[in-house]
């Protein structure tokens, strides 16, 4: 991790855009809620961290492409199934970032499957066309269409 | 009969199956009729939120809008895994409290023939379901087969209590409802102090070495108090505890067995029925000797089905994989 939080939020303080965007923090936060929880100024951290990430990859800046990857990959098979596709993200993500880890993540696949805990095809939802209309206009709205 | 409207989020389909089957299985038990949300969608997790704001709300308002049509009597609209409970539940809440985005929303779901007024439904988490509504006292009186001398682990994970912008529940970082639950189910619960602590969330997948630590962390709590076995409420901490503790027991070389099953499944144990109904052997990390020290017996896995000979003489086509549920060529 590139910096602490309380260093991520003075550099925001001093202006640094370019250098906290850059950062890989951000992309450590596993939306826990503990800092929101303990903060005495109730400050909406995990929110914030949300926003670094978009702006992050609206702007193209950082480094390690891992984690913005795996959201936007989420998010494509969101749009194309209505529902997430465990499989198909996960092959498509070690392929991408992690090939070392493919077989060690195809083992797991495997267990998974003989546990009938994973589906081969994706689940699609009827109103796909509806949602991919809705999802559209929001991004219109969002300014990002 | 008390009903309510369901919204089970895509893990449950599948990687948190035995979550839905224990649920269904105890549902009748308790009175609870539940009515699936029709054709929802996935709650984008944490990861759409990364990438869109706006969207990201769109795409929990659809399934918001869609409960809102189907309110009749109850308007409460449950879910049973963490992450899509609090999706559901900011999306409410900042659309109440944020007009822009109320109106933003409202207008990219107008495209889709749909509307969502905030509060229109109340979104809760299945334990807080069992907790208030059902009651410790009706759970207690259906209990037939006590988890005597079974010691639990209640573990929460994060975002059923955090950050919880509708205070549900008693504490962010040291909640009883599940604890409580457990008592009186008869088992032996211990006072974990990483109940609320994070299980990685979707870090295994982002930075494994920084997930195991985080899986280390628990598992090593629970193992400290001589846990039979963690019981969770939430999708992502069960598949992370439950399918990456063999990773994480290579990574660290140690030689971890903690079973981490989900509280419906224990409430189905405690009302007499049989793991096989409860889902119990799906899990990575066998339940199966812990279980027996309260006198249920899992059935061993079925045994691997001999495998397909393939003569090459006569087949010309490519080799294909074998899958687990083909069936033997003679």
């Amino acid at each position: 991790m590139d910096h602490t939080p309380r260093q991520l939020f003075a550099m925001i303080r001093a202006g640094m855009e370019k250098e906290v965007l850059a950062s890989n923090a951000p992309w450590y936060c596993v939306s826990c809620y503990f800092c929101m929880a303990r903060c005495p100024q109730e400050i909406h951290i995990t929110d914030i961290m949300y926003t670094l990430k978009r702006m992050a990859i609206e702007n193209g800046h950082y480094e390690d492409a891992t984690a913005p990857d795996l959201s936007k990959s989420f998010v494509g098979q969101v749009e194309n199934y209505g529902r997430s596709f465990e499989l198909g993200l996960a092959t498509r993500h070690y392929l991408r970032h992690m090939p070392s880890k493919l077989f060690k993540s195809a083992q797991m696949g495997m267990g998974m499957l003989s546990r009938e805990r994973l589906d081969l095809s994706p689940n699609r939802i009827e109103g796909t066309k509806q949602l991919q209309s809705i999802l559209q206009r929001a991004k219109e709205l969002e300014g990002v269409a | 009969m008390s009903r309510y409207l369901f919204y089970p989020g895509c893990s449950l389909q599948r990687s948190a199956r035995p979550y839905l089957d224990s649920l269904n299985a105890i549902s009748a038990d308790l009175d609870l009729e539940i009515e699936d949300v029709n054709d929802w969608n996935c709650c984008g997790a944490t990861e759409y939120g990364s990438v869109y704001r706006v969207p990201a709300h769109a795409l929990v308002g659809r399934n918001l809008a869609l409960a809102q049509q189907q309110v009749n009597g109850s308007k409460t609209l449950m879910a049973a895994c963490s992450a899509c409970y609090l999706n559901l539940v900011k999306t409410n809440y900042f659309m109440r409290e944020d007009i822009r985005l109320r109106t933003n929303v409202n207008d990219a779901l107008g495209v889709g023939g749909l509307h969502y007024d905030p509060d229109a439904v109340v979104v809760r988490h299945l334990l807080d379901i069992f907790y208030n509504d059902i009651g410790l006292e009706e759970i207690q009186a259906r209990v037939v087969r006590p988890l005597k001398g079974l010691r639990v682990a209640p573990y929460y994970g994060c975002m059923i209590v955090r950050p919880d912008p509708e205070h549900r529940f008693d504490n962010p970082e040291y909640p009883q409802a599940l604890d409580k639950l457990l008592k009186v189910l008869g088992a032996e619960v211990i006072d974990f102090p990483l109940k609320t602590h994070c299980c990685s969330g979707h870090m295994t997948q982002i930075s494994p070495e920084v997930a195991y630590e985080l899986i280390r962390r628990l598992v090593d709590g629970a193992d400290q108090y001589r846990t039979d076995i963690m019981v969770t409420l939430c999708p992502m901490c069960q598949l992370n505890l439950d399918a990456y503790q063999g990773d994480m027991n290579q990574h660290f070389k140690t030689n971890y067995h903690v079973p981490v099953l989900y509280f419906t499944q224990l409430i189905g144990l405690a009302f007499g029925y049989e793991p096989l109904e409860l889902g119990i052997g799906r899990e990575f990390i066998a339940a199966r000797e812990a279980l027996a020290k309260i006198g249920v017996e899992v059935p061993e896995p079925a045994e691997a089905k001999p495998r397909r000979k393939r003569s090459r003489k006569d087949d010309p086509s490519l080799p294909m994989p074998i899958m687990p549920d083909d069936e033997e060529v003679a």
